[in-house]
C-alpha cells in the first residue's frame, strides 16, 4: 500500500499535468469549455426548482423567510451529488477508456483513479464557487459553519472513490457493471433527499433514507450551507468508518486484479 | 554473466478462462478456483542481455514476441518465473499512445514524458533537446493533428530517447519516417549502445536483424527455439518458415571450419549433389576468384522422386549475410518440366566476378516455383564459399567492381 503510493508520487508530476491536461483539452474546441461542468448541475437544479417550487408549490419548513428557498435546497444537495455521480461514473468506465494505456505503457496504475479525483474535486470547487455567487444573489448569506464543506467534499470524494473503483474493477471483467451503475446512480439520486426533504417520506420508511450513505452526506452540505448548522457527528462518524472500509476493500481488489485486468481489456 | 541488465528466467504466461467471471473475482480473496481453461502463450523462457548488447527477437505470428516484451516492459505480469532488471527500460512505438491529437508537440512531449515517470524540472531541461531532435520547425507548437505521421514519430522518437534507458525496446516504428531521420535515430541508437544501453529489437526483417543484432532469440509457439548468432538462428528461421509448408522437418544446421554457417532444408526429393565454381577458360576448379575473373558456377541436381517442376535459385551474400545478388530459373524462364526419377541435371552459369575482395557465399534453392515456401525439395544457406582477391585492379573497396576510369582536366592551365 504505502509501496503503491510512493510509486504515485514520484508520478506526481504526470498526475498533476494531466489534470491540467483534462481542463485544457476541454476549452481548446468549445467556447465555454470547462464552464459546462457548472452550467450541467446549476440548469439540473433551475429545472426542478422550477417544476417542484413553482408548479407543485413545494415549500420547505422552517426556511420561509426566503422565497428562494427551495431553490437553495436544491443547490447545496446538487453539489454534493454532482461530485459523487461524477466520480462514480467515471471511475466505472476508467480502466476500460484507458486500456490501450495500461496495456502499453508501464506506469503506476492508481495514478489514473488519482487525476480522475483530482478533476472532480477542481470541478466541484468551481461549482462551489457558483453557488456562492447564486446564494448572495438569491439574497442568502451562508454562516461559518460553511467551513465544513471542504471537509464534506473531501468524504464524498472518497466515498465515491471507494465504491467507484470496485465498480469500475468489477467492470473490466463483467462488462453488465457498466449498463447497470447508471441506473442504480439514477435510483440513488431519487432515493437521497436532494429534491425532497426526509419528513414527506412516510414515516415508516424513514429509517431507511439513512441507510444510503449518500442522505448523511447530502444532509451535511444541507445544513453547513443552507441551515448553518454543523454536521450530525455520530452520522459522519459512521459515513467515515464506511467510507475507509470501502476504499480500503476498493484497493485490495484494485491490487489484486492489476494483473489481470490488462490480460482481458 | 554476473553484470546482465536484464534476466529472464522460466517466464510463463498464461491467460485463464473461466466458467464464470465471478470465480475470477473469488480468486483474488483466496478462494481456490481451477481454471475453466488455460492457455500458455509463453512457457520455460529463460535467457541474459549484457550490457551494450543488441539481441533480436523474431519468431512468426503468434510466436509470443509481443506477449515476451510486455511481460518484460513490466504492461503484464508473469504467471510463472521471475524477471530481473537492472535499469531504466523505455520502449519507442508504445509513447504515442499517451498523445492527445488537440495539444502541441511540446505539452504532448510534456505529457509523455511524465508519463515515462521523469519529473517536471528534469523535461524542462530536455525539452530544447527534444525540440532540436525532432527537427519539425514551428509545428513543435502546433495542435499534433496537423502533423504527418512522420512527424509523429518524429517527437516520438525523439522523446523516447531523450533520456538513455538501459534497455531500449526498438520495434518495427523504426522504419517510419524518411531516409533522414531513420538514419538520424539509427545514429543515436547506435550511441546508446556504445555507451551500454541493451537493445532488444523485433522485426520481421532479417536484414535488420543481420545488420544491428549480436545474438538472436528465436520463438515459436512460446518457447525459445533457437539462441545463437544471427546467421546461425536467421537462416534456421528461413528454414523453419519452409519447412512449415512441408510437413517434414529436417534442419540441419553446422558451422564451416571458416565460419559460415550451412544450414539445410527441405523434402530432399531434388538434391545439389555438386556446387564448385570454375574458371571459364580453362575450366580448373576455384577457391579464390580474381576481381574482373571470367568465372563459371557449376551446380549438379540429382533428383529423387518425380517432380512436375524444378526451380534452381542461387544467392551471393558477403560475410555480413547481407545478399549481393541473387536470381532463380522461374524468373529467367528456364523452369524444368516433368522430371522423372534418377535424373541428373547440371546448370552453368558463367559471369564476371565482379564482387569486391572478400570472403562470399553460394545459397542454393531447388524449389518448385519461385519462393522456397511453396515445395522446397532443398534450401542450402550457404553450401559453397569462395574468396574474391584484388589482383590487378588498382585498390577499391566495397562489395561491387565498377569498371572505370578517372579522366581528369585542368581548367585554367
Amino acid at each position: 500500500m504505502t509501496a503503491m503510493l510512493l510509486r504515485a508520487w514520484r508520478y506526481r508530476h504526470f498526475i498533476l499535468s494531466s489534470i491540467r491536461t483534462e481542463f485544457r483539452a476541454r476549452f481548446i474546441r468549445s467556447r465555454l469549455g470547462g464552464l459546462w461542468m457548472i452550467i450541467h448541475p446549476l440548469t439540473q437544479a433551475a429545472i426542478f426548482a422550477l417544476v417542484m417550487a413553482g408548479m407543485m408549490g413545494a415549500r420547505l419548513p422552517g426556511m420561509t423567510n426566503n422565497k428562494f428557498a427551495y431553490a437553495l435546497y436544491l443547490l447545496s444537495g446538487m453539489l454534493a451529488w454532482s461530485l459523487f455521480s461524477e466520480v462514480i461514473s467515471r471511475c466505472l468506465t476508467l480502466f476500460i477508456d484507458n486500456g490501450n494505456l495500461l496495456k502499453k505503457i508501464v506506469f503506476p496504475h492508481i495514478s489514473l483513479p488519482l487525476i480522475v479525483s483530482g478533476s472532480a474535486l477542481f470541478n466541484n470547487l468551481l461549482l462551489f464557487l457558483a453557488i456562492i455567487v447564486l446564494f448572495g444573489l438569491l439574497g442568502h448569506v451562508p454562516g461559518v459553519q460553511m467551513a465544513w464543506v471542504p471537509l464534506l467534499m473531501l468524504i464524498t470524494l472518497t466515498l465515491a472513490l471507494g465504491i467507484g473503483l470496485i465498480l469500475g474493477v468489477l467492470n473490466v471483467f463483467i462488462r453488465d457493471v457498466g449498463q447497470v451503475v447508471p441506473v442504480v446512480l439514477q435510483l440513488g439520486f431519487w432515493f437521497t433527499p436532494i429534491v425532497y426533504t426526509p419528513n414527506v417520506v412516510p414515516e415508516a420508511f424513514r429509517p431507511f433514507l439513512h441507510v444510503n450513505p449518500m442522505t448523511t452526506v447530502v444532509q451535511s452540505f444541507q445544513n453547513a450551507m443552507l441551515f448553518n448548522m454543523a454536521p450530525d457527528f455520530v452520522g459522519l462518524a459512521w459515513l467515515v468508518l464506511v467510507t475507509l472500509l470501502l476504499l480500503g476493500g476498493a484497493f485490495i481488489m484494485f491490487r489484486r486484479a492489476s494483473a489481470e485486468m490488462v490480460d482481458v481489456l | 554473466m554476473n553484470a546482465s541488465v536484464l534476466r529472464v528466467s522460466g517466464i510463463g504466461k498464461a491467460f485463464r478462462t473461466y466458467r464464470s467471471e465471478w470465480q475470477r473475482i473469488f480468486s483474488w480473496f483466496g478462494v481456490s478456483v481451477t481454471p475453466a481453461a488455460e492457455h500458455w502463450v509463453l512457457r520455460g523462457v529463460s535467457f541474459s542481455v549484457a550490457p551494450g548488447e543488441a539481441v533480436g527477437i523474431v519468431g512468426q505470428n503468434g510466436a509470443g514476441k509481443s506477449t515476451l516484451l510486455k511481460l518484460i516492459t513490466g504492461t503484464q505480469r508473469a504467471t510463472e518465473g521471475g524477471i530481473e532488471i537492472n535499469g531504466r527500460i523505455a520502449a519507442i512505438l508504445e509513447l504515442g499512445m499517451g498523445f492527445n491529437p488537440e495539444f502541441t508537440g511540446r505539452q504532448n512531449v510534456n505529457h509523455a514524458a511524465g508519463l515515462m515517470g521523469f519529473s517536471r524540472e528534469a523535461i524542462e531541461q530536455t525539452m530544447p533537446e527534444i525540440e532540436a531532435f525532432a527537427e519539425i520547425g514551428e509545428y513543435f507548437n502546433q495542435p499534433m493533428r496537423t502533423y504527418s505521421s512522420g512527424m509523429q514519430m518524429r517527437v516520438i522518437f525523439a522523446v523516447a530517447t531523450a533520456f538513455r534507458p538501459e534497455i531500449l525496446i526498438v520495434d518495427e516504428a523504426l522504419s517510419v519516417g524518411d531516409t533522414y531521420f531513420q538514419h538520424k535515430s539509427f545514429d543515436r541508437i547506435r550511441q546508446f549502445k556504445e555507451q551500454g544501453t541493451s537493445l532488444l529489437f523485433v522485426t520481421h526483417s532479417m536484414g535488420d536483424v543481420r545488420a544491428l543484432c549480436d545474438r538472436v532469440i528465436l520463438l515459436d509457439k512460446g518457447r525459445v527455439l533457437k539462441d545463437g548468432q544471427p546467421d546461425e538462428v536467421v537462416d534456421y528461421y528461413n528454414a523453419l518458415i519452409a519447412e512449415k509448408e512441408n510437413a517434414k522437418l529436417t534442419v540441419e544446421q553446422r558451422r564451416g571450419k571458416n565460419g559460415w554457417l550451412l544450414t539445410k532444408s527441405g523434402t530432399g526429393k531434388v538434391r545439389v549433389t555438386s556446387l564448385k565454381l570454375l574458371d571459364a577458360a580453362t575450366g580448373q576448379e576455384l577457391a579464390a576468384a580474381h576481381v574482373g575473373q571470367k568465372v563459371e558456377l557449376v551446380c549438379e541436381a540429382s533428383i529423387y522422386e518425380d517432380v512436375p517442376h524444378l526451380v534452381l535459385g542461387y544467392m551471393i551474400r558477403d560475410k555480413q549475410g547481407h545478399v549481393v545478388w541473387g536470381t532463380n530459373t522461374w524468373h529467367t524462364k528456364q523452369i524444368q518440366r516433368g522430371i522423372r526419377k534418377g535424373e541428373i541435371i547440371t546448370y552453368k552459369f558463367p559471369f564476371e566476378c565482379a564482387l569486391g575482395p572478400g570472403s562470399y557465399s553460394v545459397t542454393t534453392g531447388l524449389t518448385a516455383t519461385d519462393t522456397h515456401l511453396a515445395d522446397n525439395y532443398e534450401w542450402s544457406d550457404n553450401l559453397f564459399v569462395f574468396d574474391v582477391v584484388n589482383v590487378d585492379k588498382p585498390i577499391f573497396i566495397g562489395n561491387v567492381w565498377l569498371e572505370g576510369q578517372f579522366s581528369i582536366r585542368y581548367k585554367n592551365r
